[in-house]
């Protein structure tokens, strides 16, 4: 079940994270990447994080990704197109993302069986409920990060009103 | 039934994933799809760290998965108000064409 | 029967349910939209359909098999794979959320080993956070059928239709954290149960003092479904149809479904978070009566009659207010209700500290 799990929605999240290479259009680019976000939430599901499988659907996929398609909608960004820039972003991009995927799989690999493997359903330490854990340790061991992140979203939110707006 | 999955392989997928978005990165030419090919690597490491939850059966690194989250939504609204304040001044989204620093 | 291994029967016990739920769901969309005609017409003064069948009875498989027969216009100039897409997006993700609501008593029957809950599809520990999440996927149908129809009043009317449902799910899932901290639960049967000790006394609109809650609810729900007062995506006066103009035939037909089934989910979601869901408004006053069937049945009866009230009250609105102006539409969502939602919340969990 795990494994089937796996093999499904990681070569779904893969062929959507490939097509948002390849897609010329941005509005494509972005439906691909919403295909990559559900099926991380499927494989968070999985590892038995289902709290963060509802957030991820809910935050990333239907409030930024939305965000990302509404500001090419009002935009109405055309396909990009390719300048002198581009043709040595070529040459310098696939070696240099090549190397990156080598050496961390390599070093994944080597340390593959420290890591040990992942079975079905939720196995956080004696807890039956991953929200009751997360949200006890969240709101006293974590309080302070907690409240810095909400002033740090009533900042952005003011920040995005004053860039986004008109200037009279 | 109950195939397990070594860890390593959830590492490897996070690593394609995030090499993917990297060569999205340095090769696309649009600004708002390179906006979403650092949501794309955002997406890859937040996956490592469930994936380190899920070993070392600890909640904390699907709390900073959270705090990512949390981070990456305040993000992604100043830059695409960002966005939206180029293209008013600059009717492009080209970023060869966003060059008002280098003149 | 016995020769099927559990995972075997668990698989196809589940298949059953769904096909069975998916069904009534989609003969609960059909009557949905005859009962709206009906009501409405009664409401002006007129007789709604009343030829196709006994009392109009068939006109919701008149209006499928004209609709089906429909020529399926693909306008030139759109984007083609995106607008055959976004009708099903939009209507699978108004049904696939009926699969975590609890539709009747937890009532478990063995089946060669393998217990199953038969009046709820999915019983999910995160099942309001599913709803959520479904409801929110649903805004890229909408958006993207704007988008590729290439028409400016279709792409005037999803870029609407986009804001609106963006700017109102906030208050709407502020309205449910109201709700969630009394129940202590995400799981939608724990908050139900939570509700259902001593009858409408006990549920979270009275009992709970949820009522502003329930009532941010009631008009975010309205704006999510794009449902009159606040259905300007499709406001035919300045926008044609709104998103779906260039839509035809069984691409139209979609979305139209699409709403209805937004409309029962949500009427579903109501019922379960603020009237108790399937329990009898009456809790331990009546004795139990009748056979176990009848005590499997009538909480059935008492949730499709709070969600048929709902319904009821949707089609009321639709008759009798005026559409608002979309300035006064963004002014409400987030200087009214979001404040208000806060301070719901800080509320109620000040009580619930303060009680302990």
């Amino acid at each position: 079940m795990q494994l089937a799990l796996f093999l499904i929605f990681g070569g779904l999240a893969i062929a959507g994270a490939i097509n948002l290479l390849l897609q010329k259009h941005p509005i494509n680019s972005a439906l691909s990447l919403v295909v990559v976000m559900m099926s991380l939430a499927v494989l968070y599901w999985s590892l038995g994080a289902e709290f963060l499988a509802a957030a991820q659907v809910i935050v990333y996929s239907g409030a930024i990704m939305v965000l990302f398609v509404f500001v090419i909608m009002l935009l109405n960004a055309g396909e990009e197109e390719h300048t002198h820039g581009s043709r040595a972003a070529y040459i310098a991009g696939f070696p240099g993302a090549a190397a990156i995927f080598c050496v961390l799989s390599f070093v994944f690999l080597t340390e593959s069986k420290h890591l040990g493997s992942a079975n079905l359903g939720g196995q956080l330490s004696q807890a039956s409920n991953n929200i009751a854990e997360i949200s006890s340790v969240l709101f006293t061991k974590l309080l302070l990060p907690f409240e810095v992140t909400s002033i740090l979203i009533l900042v952005a939110i003011l920040g995005a009103v004053v860039l986004a707006r008109k200037e009279q | 039934m109950s195939a397990q999955v070594p860890i390593a392989y959830y590492l490897i997928l996070a690593a394609i994933l995030f090499s993917t978005g990297v060569a999205a990165f340095l090769i696309k030419r649009n600004i708002i799809t390179i906006f979403m090919s650092i949501e794309l690597m955002l997406n890859a490491v937040n996956l490592t760290f469930v994936a380190f939850a899920h070993m070392w059966h600890q909640v904390q690194g699907q709390i900073f998965v959270f705090f990512v989250m949390v981070v990456a939504a305040a993000e992604a609204a100043v830059g695409l108000a960002i966005i939206i304040a180029i293209f008013r001044s600059r009717q492009t989204l080209n970023v060869d064409q966003i060059n008002l620093l280098k003149n | 029967m016995s020769h099927l291994n559990p995972f075997v029967t668990f698989l196809l016990l589940n298949i059953l349910k769904l096909a069975v739920v998916l069904v009534l769901t989609l003969t609960a969309v059909a009557y949905t939209v005859l009962l709206e005609r009906k009501v409405l017409g009664r409401m002006q003064n007129r007789w709604g359909p009343s030829r196709v069948g006994p009392f109009g009875l068939l006109q919701p498989l008149a209006d499928g098999i004209k609709l089906f027969l429909k020529e399926d216009l693909l306008p030139f100039a759109s984007d083609r794979p995106l607008f055959i897409v976004a009708p099903i997006i939009a209507l699978t993700c108004s049904l696939v959320s009926i699969a975590v609501v609890p539709f009747g008593a937890l009532q478990t029957i063995t089946v060669n080993g393998v217990g199953v809950d038969i009046f709820n599809v999915a019983n999910v520990n995160i099942g309001l956070l599913v709803v959520l999440g479904i409801t929110s996927i649903g805004v890229y149908g909408i958006a993207l059928s704007g988008w590729s129809s290439n028409n400016k009043f279709a792409l005037l009317g999803s870029l609407r239709a986009t804001s609106q449902m963006i700017s109102y799910e906030l208050a709407l899932g502020l309205s449910l954290v109201g709700v969630v901290l009394r129940a202590g639960s995400l799981n939608l049967r724990d908050i139900v149960a939570s509700q259902s000790a001593h009858g409408a006394a006990s549920w979270n609109v009275f009992g709970g003092f949820q009522f502003v809650a329930f009532f941010i609810y009631l008009m975010a729900a309205y704006a999510e479904t794009n449902r009159s007062p606040f259905d300007l995506p499709e406001a035919e006066s300045e926008l044609v149809a709104g998103y779906h103009t260039e839509y035809s035939s069984m691409k139209f037909a979609m979305f139209f479904m699409a709403e209805y089934a937004n409309m029962i989910t949500v009427a579903c979601v109501a019922t379960l978070l603020f009237f108790g869901g399937p329990s009898s408004p009456f809790g331990n006053l009546i004795p139990a009566f009748g056979g176990p069937v009848i005590q499997a049945i009538l909480p059935i009866m008492w949730f499709i009659l709070k969600v048929l009230c709902f319904l009821l009250l949707y089609i009321w609105v639709r008759g009798t207010m005026p559409r608002f102006r979309y300035d006064q539409l963004m002014a409400f969502g987030w200087k009214v209700l979001l404040p208000i939602a806060m301070v719901n919340i800080l509320v109620t969990s000040l009580v619930l500290a303060l009680r302990g």
